[in-house]
């Protein structure tokens, strides 16, 4: 029975790739699906067909870059009734914010040949570091299940069933051969949250973190293994700064390592 | 001759015939699984001919390592236990219960159907035949009709073990290595100097009829004896032993001994060993609706007891910490599983150690906690 009001979507974008919200056409055939229960009121992706705010569902992928950012973050939080973050820069800052860790002004003055042109914030940061977020979508990418859960959880009125655990329980029941063990690789899933499939471990590679921190992650016992199976800390250091670098575990852990760095 | 091969009986089963063998299961209508090479390891999967199985492949097991390698031999079944267990099979990863759909303003539910295939478990070993065992106990008393329903359509060809792993210990858990109990078949491979052959003995009636028109004949009490010596062989050289005197009541009595901080310290509350147990059966259940709203599908997939969701009441988990994660792991497999099931969830076959990332090892734990044991309650 389709309800008698369509609600309104809107699709938001910051600093990003525009991967996560990709993953929303890459819905194929659920994307009739999801059209007949929402209507799409600001996409700009998919149309310039825009409607106005207010919005009852507004997903936003992309970090908090520049100042203008601001401003606008906290209009979408106005206009929108529920507000779910999608991907790794909505959540934790995504791989831009590797910027936290060096000098901005410096790449700036590097890398533009008018600088002063340039406005920048020194930092990368999450959505909810700027205004309330009612549900956060890990991943880079977001995987295309879990975000059309999100959708139907909205619609039916309940809580997104969207697993904290580890990349492990998915990597085992798909009957994969873990790479730490069978191949001394190091890997990133017992730390990491699932969502992905495991994909990586499944073409032999250890886990690189895309979905952020599981829910109990024991960083330090994993750096520990990692260790041991002969990485560097420089390279600790750089497994766990890469697209979740500034998630607080992943980047306590990044920081640890830092100080064994040999510089 | 196979009309004369009855329950009991010992046959053998030259090496060169074994295609024979397998050709018949096929032509029974089974569907054969069983070792296969994969990704490293020595997996569990579709057998359709001889060479999927693992020829000349053996396994090195330790604490949180397992490698493949080549034996000097062309063994077929000369490998220690991997990374899966058969109750992928029983109990799969995930699965879908059944489907509701609205209909003139209720709704109708459609139980989902179980493959009518029936199975044939090709190189079960004794630990593996034991916890198919505690399964068995764990789904028949909680009612599972699907289980229940997979169970029967399996028939189960047992091999014995002709060697240990680095981190087997059956002989503590007195589940091994010797098949003795629940197999339709059982087979010894015997490679001596200039002959390989199989010692096949008779578990089952439906065993029995899995060998029709496969060229066996009675066995001679010496290849009967050369087959007992790879068992002995195997029982003498278990990679870890576990002291299992008391131990539930060791367990019970020690929940703030001080080792289940330091464990909790390596524990990645990953799930591994519980993926890996093939006893383990922590399951979630979960109603999976689509966007049309019309329909909604009941599917249940592995869970773990070391997932923080998995003791989550009303929001809140009650085991919030990974010290009391694994303290629920150890003391439910080891301990209270005695009181809920009358048995031990712990069939010694090591999994859980050899796949554990970081090498946690229960016997280790389990001897950590016996040294310095709580002192005895004082009764009231």
């Amino acid at each position: 029975m389709p309800p008698p009001h369509r609600p309104k979507l809107g699709v938001f974008k910051f600093a990003s790739c525009d991967g996560c919200q990709l993953t929303l056409l890459d819905c194929e055939d659920d994307l009739l699906a999801v059209t007949d229960r929402v209507e799409i009121a600001d996409f700009r992706e998919a149309s310039s067909r825009v409607l106005e705010g207010p919005y009852d569902l507004s997903l936003v992928e992309g970090s908090i870059t520049v100042p203008s950012d601001l401003e606008r973050v906290a209009e979408i939080r106005a206009q929108s009734r529920v507000l779910v973050t999608i991907g790794a820069c909505a959540t934790a800052g995504g791989i831009q914010a590797l910027r936290n860790f060096g000098d901005v002004d410096e790449f700036r003055r590097i890398v533009y040949a008018h600088p002063e042109f340039i406005q920048t914030l020194a930092t990368s940061t999450p959505i909810k570091d700027h205004v309330p977020v009612d549900f956060e979508l890990r991943g880079c990418p977001i995987d295309k299940g879990q975000l059309l859960e999100v959708i139907s959880a909205y619609l039916g009125g309940r809580a997104p069933n969207v697993p904290t655990e580890s990349v492990c329980i998915e990597c085992k029941r798909r009957g994969q051969v873990c790479v730490v063990v069978a191949r001394g690789t190091p890997c990133l899933g017992p730390v990491t949250q699932s969502g992905c499939g495991a994909i990586c471990p499944g073409f032999h590679r250890g886990c690189y973190g895309c979905f952020g921190p599981q829910d109990t992650p024991n960083t330090v016992s994993m750096v520990h293994h990692l260790s041991k199976l002969g990485m560097e800390p420089a390279a600790v250091m750089r497994i766990f700064r890469t697209f979740n670098a500034m998630a607080p575990a992943f980047r306590a852990a990044g920081d640890e390592a830092q100080k064994e760095s040999v510089p | 001759m196979s009309d004369s091969i009855a329950v009991g009986g010992r046959y053998v089963l030259e090496r060169a015939e074994f295609p024979r063998f397998l050709l018949a299961l096929h032509e029974a209508g089974f569907r054969v699984v069983g070792p296969t090479v994969r990704d490293g390891a020595i997996v569990y999967g579709e057998i359709r001919e001889e060479s999927d199985l693992p020829i000349g492949w053996t396994d090195r097991q330790a604490a949180g390592q397992y490698r493949l390698e080549r034996r000097a031999d062309s063994a077929l079944f000369g490998y220690n236990v991997g990374p899966h267990s058969w109750k992928k099979y029983l109990f799969p990863a995930g699965e879908r219960l059944w489907t509701a759909v609205r209909k003139d303003g209720s709704f109708e539910v459609h139980p989902e159907p179980v493959d009518p295939t029936p199975l044939a478990f090709l190189g079960v070993r004794a630990c593996e035949l034991a916890a198919m065992g505690v399964s068995d106990h764990v789904f028949a008393k909680a009612g599972d009709p699907s289980y229940a329903e997979r169970r029967r359509r399996v028939v189960r060809i047992a091999v014995q073990c002709g060697q240990s792993g680095g981190t087997c210990f059956c002989v503590s858990m007195g589940t091994g290595p010797a098949v003795r109990t629940g197999h339709d078949l059982s087979l010894t491979e015997v490679i001596e100097a200039n002959r390989h052959f199989f010692l096949v003995e008779i578990g089952s009636d439906a065993g029995a009829a899995l060998l029709s028109g496969v060229p066996l004949r009675v066995a001679p009490e010496g290849d009967a004896n050369a087959a007992r010596a790879q068992v002995d062989r195997a029982a003498a050289s278990m990679g870890r032993t576990m002291d299992t005197d008391g131990l539930r009541d060791l367990l019970v009595n020690n929940p703030e001994h001080p080792r289940w901080e330091i464990v909790a310290r390596r524990c990645l509350s990953c799930t591994n060993c519980t993926m890996a147990c093939p006893t383990c059966f922590c399951q979630t259940t979960e109603e999976v609706p689509d966007l049309s709203g019309e329909e909604v599908e009941r599917r249940r997939r592995w869970d773990s007891c070391y997932n923080s969701g998995f003791s989550a009441v009303h929001g809140t988990s009650i085991r919030a910490t990974t010290q009391s994660r694994y303290r629920q792991w150890l003391t439910h497999k080891l301990a209270t599983w005695h009181d809920q099931f009358g048995e031990s969830g712990c069939v010694g076959c090591g999994r859980c150690i050899t796949w554990c990332p970081v090498g946690i090892d229960l016997t280790e734990e389990t001897a950590a906690i016996r040294i310095q044991p709580a002192p005895a309650p004082v009764p009231a």
